[in-house]
């Protein structure tokens, strides 16, 4: 199982929105493709699949704000 | 690489962004910079809403003029022919991973630019963008999939400032445009300084289809 976490977007920044879900729990997802968006400021995030797998649990949802560090999904 | 897209609808130069951005992200090709300008339409960033827009849509519809979601961040802005857009395809690799920097150096191109033709442009901290005299002149709003910019940085060269009277640009209701032309006083055309920005860029980001490495160590925005 994976952990993928939100990384650190910029310094200074401890959180971000959430304002897209690429994928589901349930969902194959491929290494490097677009998980979630997020946004802060004047920048759009798209975080990426560190591995090719299944979404056993996805943490966010649209609207959720979302804590550098803080694990988003786990996948097998 | 330097890909001067001329007058172009502004959706299907996103489609081009797009398949670029992917093939940056598989390494098929270096780090792009597009420069483009395009037909009047409204875009609206995932930080906007639609009624930042202060004019009917079937105003602008029956005009040909399309208002669209599209996938940067910040609010509702306008582009039109008389406006440089630039949309850097860049990684951005090991300390250059930085949202804030990123945008700050895409500000200091414009600066540069304005720079040019002595007009002081300024920063404004908490609003992203460049100003000369409390208006702004050029606005950022950019993406990153899997650390590979798009969307970018337009710059009002000597278009049509009318069209902002129809949003609260960037969402906030307190905000004047300008544009080159109507700073310096006399009509100035994108093709006249395509190639100022094209350097201003390298020079701020040590651009040469290498590695993408700004050479100006950014100052955090609070």
């Amino acid at each position: 199982m994976t952990d993928v976490k939100l990384p650190s977007l910029a310094e200074g920044v401890d959180k971000a929105t959430v304002t897209y879900c690429y994928k589901g729990v349930g969902d194959v997802v491929k290494e490097g493709e677009d998980l979630i968006e997020l946004v802060t400021d004047k920048a759009t995030f798209n975080l990426p699949s560190p591995v090719t797998g299944v979404i056993k649990q996805l943490f966010v949802c649209e609207g959720d704000e979302a804590r550098v560090g803080s694990i988003i999904a786990k996948i097998e | 690489m330097i890909i001067d897209l001329g007058l172009i609808d502004y959706e299907d130069c996103y489609k081009i962004q797009r398949d670029m951005v992917q093939r940056r992200k598989l390494c098929e090709i270096d780090d792009t910079l597009i420069l483009a300008e395009h037909n009047s339409v409204f875009t609206i960033g995932r930080s906007g809403r639609k009624d930042n827009l202060v004019v009917d849509e079937n105003y602008l519809c029956a005009r040909g003029i399309k208002v669209l979601n599209v996938d940067r961040g910040g609010d509702i802005t306008f582009h039109g022919k008389g406006q440089l857009v630039v949309y850097p395809i860049v990684l951005l690799k090991d300390k250059w991973r930085d949202l804030h920097a990123y945008m700050y150096n895409l500000e200091s191109v414009a600066i540069k630019l304005i720079d040019r033709y002595l007009l002081n442009p300024e920063r404004c901290i908490g609003r992203t963008g460049v100003w000369v005299s409390g208006k702004k002149v050029a606005s950022i709003g950019v993406g990153v999939s899997n650390w590979v910019t798009y969307h970018g940085l337009s710059i009002n060269i000597n278009l049509d400032l009318e069209f902002f009277n129809m949003i609260y640009p960037c969402g906030m209701r307190d905000v004047k445009m300008t544009s080159l032309s109507q700073l310096i006083g006399k009509d100035i055309s994108v093709e006249d300084i395509k190639d100022c920005v094209v350097s201003d860029f390298e020079n701020v980001f040590n651009f040469g289809g290498v590695d993408f490495a700004p050479t100006e160590a950014p100052e955090m925005k609070s």
